[in-house]
């Protein structure tokens, strides 16, 4: 049979193709409904959140920060409950991480400040001693790109039916809703107010002030989104 | 007429061979300079305060993987296959236009391709996903760039004089149609900007995939990048050029054949082991946990397969350079593909999944079997392409020597680093309370990111050698084409 298809190259790529293909069909199909159904207490992003996150990505913060608790004694004591499949429901794309060169982030909102982040981005070894991580200054001049943070929840709300302006069920048996504006100028003037809660608790004059000109610097948006990781 | 050999044309192979050591060099120094950053994080800094954003560590990360993966290693893909393509199936470039034209196109491609990706992940235009970073734009380019490989491979295939497809070529067709599968299925996304009726940045876009789901597609992708990217094509060089330049026929047809069939079915079963303890189903951890041991056999197969095709010629270890890099590379294929499946055992994982152990996994099996093989297939054919016999013996032997004590300082610096980090980040006192406080855990790693970061620099300067000694052939003394018949011809 081998020296058949060495023969003809197009029944070989076919066979090789079968070969390797099923393998994914039968590890990713099964699961694939289940594993995207929220958990209760899981909201999507809001508009200045989702716009932090991809300030996380563009400074690729996943390459050395996991966001994935695992189930044994030492990381829950380190990190809070292990993580559970729904509560990445609205993570497009995931952020895991594969590797720990600092702390995992996935629950980091329940334990660090507006006040530590912001001194922690401006000089981390200042604010943990022996710290390898690079500062990240420019973060308080860049201004965040909420106009494609809004395109993406459009987007997110029409493709996958992500609950944005439906009540959503939390832990407690009440209800809570993300809104989303029904235009970008409504998004910018959301997004402005859910900076002015995070800037009010900044100290860095030159932040203030751009929020006060309704200008989002990334590290406002930055800090909303890490605020919201529970 | 007939008696004459064939006059093969290996210009797109140069041009190939060209991209491999400059990506090369682009790839393994933004690799030592990211080694020393964690040494010495003052370095993230390098270039003062104000171009602070395009050299921090996060930055330059994605550059360096999809620099060595994507510039170097294909480089190397492309370049042995269109030198070896034309040789096992007896058929030359220049017996048609056509597959030259796409050649080219696809040489000049690729290089817009390698350029747009340069240009982005500076910028920070990044999709996050490891090894598929690429925004949608990108995306395209790079199906475009691979389809026109295709067609050069199955055009080659189409108008061959051999008719049975040699080993080599079994391991080409299976890089195209395994890296196409995983890339397409993986960069499922839609372009926010068209999906929103024209808000925000015309580059962006958004999984298809999310949470779970994404990490299980990213990582069949990821897991399997490797295999297709780092394995298949790199065991499709070994299988023709250990042969050629040792004058020895390939040990075992059977062992062949049940390595090729078994990594292909093994392979892409294995992609959970980078998922364990996570929260995919468990049966799918365990799936991978199983596979990943199970890839000894096919991945053993093929090295040792390699090693017995030396059988009675191991002098020829001794004697040459070349056959030193290629039985060194085989040896840390079996090394690699040992560790990896220790690693996917889950109380292993347990402990060395996040820590640099992981990290010192990937660079023996690519620096010290991905790395060596490319080198050593670029040093083979080096005569035979340019006609001129190798510049310098003892610069490559001298190289040869630089580069494995990189490699050794490299991964036994990882390999404590990560036993140390996991051992700490586990450690109780007698309350059972956390014993270290994680920034304990990352000072403690000094030593070890200093050594690594060493080791790199060795590397890369072997590196400059094997860049120096290439270049340099190209002036060196031309030979006879008789003088090409196995052993490479080599200078003092």
């Amino acid at each position: 049979m081998f020296h058949w298809l060495e023969k003809r190259p197009f029944f070989f790529a076919v066979a090789v193709f079968v070969t390797i293909a099923f393998a994914g069909l039968i590890e990713i199909l099964p699961n694939f409904a289940q594993a995207s159904r929220p958990t209760i207490g899981t909201a999507p992003y809001s508009t200045l959140e989702l716009a932090g996150r991809h300030v996380y990505i563009k400074n690729s913060c996943n390459a050395c920060h996991s966001q994935l608790i695992r189930p044994f004694k030492a990381e829950t004591d380190r990190y809070g409950h292990y993580s559970l499949s729904g509560e990445y429901a609205y993570d497009r794309p995931f952020l895991w991480g594969s590797k720990r060169t600092g702390p995992d982030l996935m629950r980091v909102g329940n334990y660090r400040t507006t006040d530590w982040h912001e001194n922690h981005m401006w000089d981390p070894a200042g604010v943990v001693p022996g710290s390898i991580m690079p500062a990240y200054k420019w973060t308080f001049t860049n201004i965040a790109d909420v106009d494609t943070a809004y395109a993406e929840q459009i987007t997110i709300k029409n493709a996958f039916n992500v609950p944005y302006n439906k009540p959503i069920p939390m832990k407690d048996g009440s209800t809570t809703t993300v809104a989303l504006a029904d235009s970008l100028s409504g998004a910018h003037a959301s997004a402005l107010e859910e900076a002015k809660v995070v800037a009010a608790d900044m100290k860095n004059q030159n932040v203030k002030d751009a929020v006060a000109n309704g200008q989002i610097p990334e590290i406002v948006a930055l800090i909303a989104y890490m605020n919201s990781l529970k | 007429m007939e008696n004459r050999p064939l006059e093969y044309d290996y210009t797109v192979a140069k041009m190939f061979m060209f991209s491999t050591i400059i990506l090369g060099i682009v790839g393994m120094l933004v690799g030592v300079i990211l080694a020393f950053q964690l040494a010495f994080p003052g370095l993230n800094l390098m270039l003062g305060e104000g171009l602070a954003e395009y050299t921090a560590f996060g930055r330059l990360r994605p550059l360096h993987t999809d620099a060595v993966i994507f510039g170097f290693t294909l480089s190397g893909i492309f370049a042995t296959w269109y030198y070896v393509g034309q040789r096992v199936l007896k058929v030359s470039m220049a017996e048609s236009g056509f597959l030259m034209f796409i050649g080219k196109l696809h040489f000049w491609l690729y290089l817009v391709g390698v350029a747009a990706v340069v240009v982005s992940l500076l910028l920070g235009i990044t999709t996050s996903k490891e090894y598929a970073e690429f925004e949608w734009p990108i995306d395209i380019a790079i199906v475009i760039v691979w389809v026109l490989w295709g067609l050069g491979i199955f055009g080659l295939i189409g108008i061959r004089r051999e008719q049975s497809l040699y080993i080599s070529i079994w391991y080409y067709i299976a890089t195209f149609l395994g890296v196409a599968m995983l890339y397409v299925f993986n960069n499922m996304e839609i372009p926010t900007y068209f999906a929103s009726g024209g808000i925000g940045a015309w580059y962006h876009s958004v999984s298809m995939y999310s949470g779970t789901n994404d990490a299980l597609v990213q990582w069949w992708y990821g897991h399997n990048a490797v295999a297709f990217v780092f394995t298949v094509p790199i065991v499709a060089m070994i299988y023709y050029f250990l042969p050629k330049e040792s004058g020895q026929a390939v040990y075992s047809y059977k062992l062949s054949l049940l390595s090729f069939w078994g990594l292909m079915f093994v392979y892409l079963w294995a992609g959970g082991h980078h998922l364990l303890f996570s929260t995919v189903p468990d049966w799918l951890q365990t799936m991978g946990s199983v596979f990943s041991i199970v890839l000894i056999l096919p991945s053993w197969g093929s090295a040792i397969n390699m090693l017995l095709t030396m059988k009675g010629e191991w002098q020829q270890v001794a004697s040459s350079p070349l056959i030193k890099f290629m039985i060194l590379a085989s040896t840390f294929y079996m090394f690699s593909t040992l560790e990896g499946p220790i690693q996917a055992i889950k109380s292993v994982n347990a402990l060395a999944h996040f820590t640099d152990w992981i990290v010192g996994h990937v660079h023996d099996g690519v620096l010290g079997w991905v790395g060596f093989m490319i080198m050593a297939s670029l040093f083979h054919m080096a005569p035979r392409v340019f006609k001129r016999e190798i510049y310098s013996k003892s610069l490559m032997t001298t190289q040869f020597w630089i580069q494995t004590l990189g490699v050794v300082l490299y991964f036994t610096s990882m390999w404590i680093a990560g036993i140390t980090q996991g051992m700490m980040w586990r450690a109780h006192d007698e309350f059972g309370n956390l014993a270290y406080s994680f920034i304990d855990t990352v000072t403690v790693l000094h030593p070890y990111y200093t050594i690594r970061a060493v080791g790199g620099l060795l590397y890369l300067v072997g590196f400059f050698m094997f860049a120096y000694n290439i270049y340099k052939t190209m002036s060196a003394r031309r030979i006879e084409e008789n003088e090409l018949q196995t052993a490479s011809p080599m200078a003092a």
